[in-house]
């Protein structure tokens, strides 16, 4: 079995500025063919060849899900990132040849709600815009309520507005528009499910008051892919492999793994489906666990890290891997 | 406590007070001291919100007093669950989000009132349910598709049918019942004895 999802190799048709900070991206198969289907909410998982590094990164696919002719994804430039969107905005140009993953779904749209409430939060707005695409035919009931910063960094802001009108609601930060986030969530028909992306405080501060009003957390849908944390460098045992592999200061434990050439399962390389999880033989030190996908408990056993997302400092780690 | 088995098997929880707009309670007969309960540990204003749909079954009086001391907006109080059916669609027709349901007493209730809750677009999971008294079974044929309440024998005779049915763990939420089988379909004629497993 190899790594992650099937992998497709693809040629960027079209690279489309869309604002100052957002770029987006087209690809097509090379070979000519249709692209496997998705739903609305899935990523697929962009390679690039950044000199003599590989970065993946996960980004929600926000062409319609019913076009099987390419994939768009939309990606903010990120001065301070890690580097990713920063290749993709400066060396990507169209006629390249690239490879993207087969797309994976972890923020699906449940389709037995009776409605759905979509929250985004600036470049949030990407695995909705698929799923109002995918909504829109079928006639499904959906209300988007989308937050930006300004008018001019409001991607896709106008034409949802002109192609949704009324279940189109935009707040802009400029102008100290809030979603009244109470006041929207208290009587909603039941049966309603509210799904969120954006940045993390405003996941949190949804989650915290659909809780607080008694909605069930079957119905509070969120997606929140976490870039890996730079950190201090640490070394690690991989003790199946039998290779000792340095993890250096800007690099994720999955990604110095992959180095090592020692193949390890992932799909979301975000600390969110879990696939990454890897058992620890031996340890002395802390973790610092960021993913969202063990519990508590298991983070304190110490007997599992999620290497994607999180990181070690101390004197000895040994994974089996 | 009604032991799982299989998957398909529902098992029963305790019921806790959870934050919500409206409280729901169905209940019915001892699944009356499930909500006695829940209120010992409910705040102060809590049943200023709720709603108490109860089936005293063979009960009778004994709980009726306690209810209303709980003194809930409103306590309906019903001879069979089917008279109680309508209010329940009532309720679940006009509730909006933050509607907070709470099911006790027998399977055959919680399951039927469960299914209203689910056709309303709660997800089964968000609903609470906890199983006291009786533990007899709400029963299908899945040969005349007849349904028998209050099963208590195993094998039973179909009410609908005559059919002689062994009664399996395989649950079906959709119309909230057990399923029953030909004991003989292999063997026509030889049918174990019968004997008491629900009570």
């Amino acid at each position: 079995m190899s790594a992650g999802a099937a992998k497709i190799p693809v040629r960027v048709a079209e690279v489309t500025p869309v604002n100052e900070l957002v770029t987006r991206f087209r690809f097509v198969r090379r070979d000519g063919g249709l692209m496997p289907t998705f739903s609305g909410g899935a990523h697929t998982v962009v390679e690039m060849n950044d000199k003599d590094r590989v970065r993946r990164n996960p980004y929600s696919i926000m062409s319609d899900p019913a076009d099987r002719e390419g994939y768009s994804i939309s990606i903010r430039r990120d001065d301070n990132g890690r580097g990713g969107s920063l290749f993709m905005h400066r060396q990507v140009r169209p006629g390249m040849e690239m490879v993207i993953s087969n797309p994976v779904n972890l923020f699906a749209l449940d389709l037995r709600a009776r409605k759905h409430l979509l929250l985004a939060g600036g470049i949030g707005i990407t695995p909705f815009l698929a799923q109002i695409k995918q909504l829109s035919p079928m006639n499904g009931n959906f209300e988007l309520h989308y937050s930006v910063r300004t008018a001019s960094l409001g991607s896709y802001a106008d034409e949802l507005v002109a192609n949704y009108r009324s279940r189109v609601h935009l707040y802009r930060d400029d102008r100290g528009e809030q979603i009244d986030l109470p006041a929207l969530l208290d009587g909603q028909p039941l049966g309603t499910h509210v799904y969120v992306c954006g940045p993390k405080g405003m996941i949190a501060w949804v989650r915290k008051t659909a809780t607080a009003l008694g909605w069930p957390r079957e119905a509070v849908h969120h997606e929140e892919f976490l870039a890996p944390a730079s950190g201090k460098p640490f070394e690690v045992m991989l003790a199946r492999s039998n290779k000792v592999i340095k993890v250096g200061e800007h690099q994720s434990l999955l990604e110095a793994i992959e180095a090592a050439g020692v193949e390890a399962p992932y799909l979301c390389r975000g600390g969110a489906c879990g696939q990454c999880e890897t058992d620890v033989i031996e340890y002395e030190g802390t973790f610092l666990h960021k993913d969202h996908w063990l519990t508590p408990t298991q983070c304190a056993s110490g007997a599992k890290v999620m290497p994607c997302v999180s990181r070690f400092e101390g004197k000895t780690l040994v994974l089996d891997r | 406590m009604l032991e799982g088995s299989i998957l398909s098997r529902p098992v029963y929880d305790v019921l806790e007070i959870r934050p919500g707009r409206l409280h729901l309670m169905v209940a019915d007969a001892e699944g009356a001291e499930a909500i006695l309960d829940l209120a010992a540990s409910a705040p102060s204003d809590f049943f200023a919100r709720a709603h108490v749909i109860y089936v005293p079954k063979r009960a009778g009086d004994k709980f009726i007093a306690k209810l209303e001391q709980l003194a809930p907006a409103q306590l309906y109080v019903g001879p069979t669950y089917e008279a109680a059916l309508p209010r329940l669609r009532r309720v679940l027709a006009g509730a909006h989000m933050g509607l907070q349901v709470y099911l006790a007493g027998t399977e055959g209730l919680m399951g039927q009132a469960m299914f209203e809750a689910t056709e309303a677009g709660i997800p089964h999971s968000a609903i609470q349910t906890e199983h006291r008294g009786s533990a007899v079974r709400r029963v299908q044929c899945v040969h005349c598709k007849g349904i028998t309440e209050d099963v208590t024998h195993d094998p039973f005779q179909c009410a609908h049918c005559g059919l002689h049915l062994f009664v399996r763990d395989h649950y079906s939420r959709r119309i909230a019942a057990f399923q029953g089988v030909r004991v003989d379909a292999e063997d026509p004629g030889n049918i174990p004895e019968s004997v008491e497993r629900f009570r």
